[in-house]
């Protein structure tokens, strides 16, 4: 289920949020090449990000990986951060969806998404429907939340060796692991891979 | 129109500033640069020839195949390969055709995407006619074809092995070892081995170690559509080769219509147009037809001038006519051990042993899958949850699935056809392409033969069958053929033997479009090696110029 306008303007009432619908206008709506000139018009500016990027995806992260995971922070900074460094666009589409979302984590729970506790933000995630929605770059905020942040970290984790140990494969597609372990009737022992990181590029 | 040098500058109105102005009159205007395409212009560039390549799509860096890849996983991205749009459009009749899905454009073509199984036609392929009373010959032999296959070979860098009983006669080992059986491939053994089904393993256009200044496959598992090692032969190695030889490679630049000389003898021209709407004349002296299945057959239809109505090189109704692919029969479940999926994107195992039977006559191929199942990071990437229950969603998902595919010959049939579409234009305003296409009771009584043998096999192994590809699930395995015909007959096809059109002297046909009948074999390798042949005849033909 995807939130809708409406949803989230009960869902905001429910949590005694004060907010004007100028501000779920603006927070609700994709984004629109022409979004400057409707300033008067009642919406606000674009959300900032409260904390660091990096802050809000490990945060993000704790919740969208399994439990147990060690190393996840420089594992988010590497490889989901590093590996679009040098693509400004996506960069940018990222830190849009990162800013909406602890925007809505400020409305509705008065903090900073990453300064949630973990079962705060995995059900704030769940609220906005984000396990549902599609995947979509200029989508509505939760959709883009998916693409952004979720599927972001699920794709850096999944086509990693870390990630896809966890479910039987140590050579997951997207990940150059080499020529060996399809032939192979078992994971190999961790320790054989030539590194642990995520999509080693 | 024709306003050379017109609004756009240029460079067409791409911006990049590359030159897409034409070349004075060149030796040879080779249109569309897949592997028919490239290998042509490679041979005739580096004889000395004064070659000019004429590519609808673009180049793609090989530094953003890494992006591509997770265009590739990733739901909710692009094509990789930019397919679709005005460009594009087509439309389809009978069953559909997904036609976009099933090419590509841009420099390499179509070998961008593919997945690089390479495999000569039997000898029964080139006479069907004779043996079995069906389709219609080749006016070539095996025979005549075996040298090329190996000059094909070499080119790709076929890693295989000689451990296919069924094969056809070959003079010389592969270029490259093959890639070792899977492990899935040993479970798979013994229930063949059981039924008294020979496995033997899979000529891939992909390196087994390095090869022609490419790297060794690294295992990314995604060679269809995306090879970020390079690893996987694409035609873009033989357009560079082409280039350093001295060709001249101008991408962007869909060709319109060919122009013939006042006699309706030769071509005198490729008429192209930039993305701007500039139409330019590239003019030369031999040209050669190399966009696939559809747009050779497409182009012939679009150049219909007073002198040829039907379109050039059609005298004999055949262009356009017997549009064939090969179909996809399969099936597969799951076993109660772990199969070790997914973590290549290529097939080391298969077996010709039915290829030659006679009931039926149709060729079928049958393939030992190494990606049977969901792969864990696409499955994540659509999945309802995340954190452990995804973990534990996943852990139930992979692991244990197995998956006999294969492919079904359909022989020609005149009612399967391209045409000009009257209601569609494209961006340039030319009518699009119109498949019609749909399967008979022989291709699906031939697909039924496969997925007995599939189920036997599954069976012995002891899976839970959980899915058939049968007659009406099957699709295209996107290998588009027949629609310009090869034969001796001018009266009944469109270039003789070696590719050259019957009724132009100066134009020739490179590509699977060329095939009299399919067998069902992955063409690519045949499209090579009938392409360097052409090539040698066209060479023959410039110097007696």
């Amino acid at each position: 289920m995807e939130l809708t306008r409406r949803d989230v303007l009960a869902a905001l009432a429910a949590v005694g949020a004060t907010v004007g619908g100028g501000v779920v206008a603006g927070r609700y709506d994709p984004p629109r090449a022409d979004a400057a000139s409707d300033a008067g018009s009642g919406s606000v500016a674009e959300p900032t990000l409260s904390t660091d990027l990096l802050d809000l995806l490990d945060a993000a992260a704790e919740v969208v990986y399994p439990t147990g995971v060690d190393g996840r922070r420089t594992f988010v900074e590497t490889y989901v951060l590093g590996r679009t460094e040098n693509r400004p666009a996506y960069r940018e589409g990222l830190q849009e969806a990162a800013a909406q979302l602890d925007a809505v984590a400020r409305d509705w729970r008065g903090q900073p998404y990453a300064d949630l506790d973990a079962d705060v933000r995995d059900k704030l995630l769940r609220d906005l429907g984000v396990e549902t929605a599609e995947p979509v770059a200029d989508g509505t905020i939760t959709e883009r939340i998916r693409f952004y942040v979720v599927n972001d970290l699920l794709f850096a984790f999944y086509s990693s060796p870390t990630g896809g140990r966890l479910v039987g494969i140590e050579n997951p597609i997207g990940h150059p692991g080499g020529i060996e372990s399809y032939q192979r009737e078992s994971m190999s022992p961790s320790s054989a891979e030539h590194s642990g990181g995520a999509n080693e590029r | 129109m024709s306003a050379d040098g017109g609004s756009g500058g240029s460079d067409g109105g791409v911006g990049d500033g590359v030159d897409r102005t034409p070349s004075p009159r060149a030796d040879v205007c080779v249109v569309g640069s897949g592997p028919a395409g490239a290998l042509v212009a490679h041979r005739l560039a580096d004889e000395g020839a004064n070659v000019v390549v004429l590519e609808a799509g673009p180049r793609f860096e090989f530094a953003e195949r890494l992006e591509q890849q997770e265009q590739h996983i990733r739901r909710g991205m692009e094509d990789p390969w930019e397919m679709g749009g005005p460009r594009d459009a087509y439309s389809t009749e009978g069953r559909h055709y997904p036609l976009n899905a099933a090419r590509v454009k841009g420099v390499g073509g179509s070998t961008l995407h593919w997945q690089g199984m390479v495999m000569r036609l039997h000898e029964r392929d080139f006479e069907m006619q004779t043996r079995y009373g069906v389709g219609t010959d080749w006016p070539i032999d095996y025979d005549d074809l075996q040298s090329y296959y190996a000059d094909a070979e070499r080119a790709f860098g076929v890693a295989g092995a000689m451990d296919n009983p069924y094969a056809p006669p070959r003079e010389e080992p592969f270029p490259l070892p093959a890639f070792p059986p899977s492990y899935s491939d040993s479970l798979f053994a013994e229930a063949c081995e059981r039924l008294e089904i020979d496995m033997h393993s899979v000529p891939n256009a992909r390196n087994s170690e390095p090869y022609d200044d490419r790297a060794p496959c690294l295992g990314y598992g995604t060679c269809k559509p995306i090879c970020p090692s390079g690893a996987k032969y694409t035609a873009e190695s033989h357009v560079a080769k082409a280039e350093a030889a001295g060709a001249r490679v101008i991408d962007r630049v869909p060709v319109q219509r060919l122009e013939h000389d006042d006699a309706g003898e030769t071509i005198d021209a490729a008429v192209y147009a930039t993305p701007d709407g500039t139409e330019h004349r590239q003019t030369a002296g031999q040209f050669v037809l190399a966009c696939g299945g559809v747009e050779n057959a497409r182009l012939l239809l679009l150049s219909a001038s007073e002198q040829y109505p039907d379109g050039l090189a059609n005298s004999s109704g055949a262009v356009g006519r017997f549009f064939m692919d090969h179909l996809f029969a399969g099936a597969g479940g799951r076993l109660d051990e772990p199969t070790r999926q997914n973590h290549v994107g290529f097939n080391t195992s298969e077996t010709h042993q039915f290829y030659d039977d006679t009931e039926p006559v149709e060729g079928l191929k049958l393939e030992f899958l190494n990606y049977a199942g969901p792969s864990p990071v696409i499955e994540a990437l659509g999945a309802e949850t995340w954190g452990d229950e995804l973990v534990e969603q996943l852990n139930e998902s992979y692991g244990t699935h197995v998956a006999v595919g294969g492919l079904v010959e359909q022989l020609p049939d005149a009612e399967n056809r391209i045409t000009l579409d009257p209601d569609r234009r494209d961006d340039h305003g030319n009518p699009v392409p119109h498949v019609e296409w749909s399967l008979g009771e022989r291709t699906e009584r031939a697909i039924r033969r496969a997925n007995e043998i599939q189920h036997a096999i599954l069976e012995e192994l002891g899976a839970s069958i959980e899915w058939t590809v049968g007659p009406e699930a099957t699709g295209p395995a996107y290998h588009q053929m027949g629609t310009t015909r090869m034969g001796s007959d001018p009266e009944r096809s469109v270039v003789d033997a070696d590719g050259r059109a019957h009724d132009l002297s100066n134009l020739w046909i490179v590509g699977s479009s060329v095939f009299p009948t399919g067998g069902a074999m992955n063409p690519t390798l045949t499209i090579a090696a009938l392409s360097l042949r052409a090539a040698e005849a066209l060479s023959a033909s410039l110097s007696d110029c």
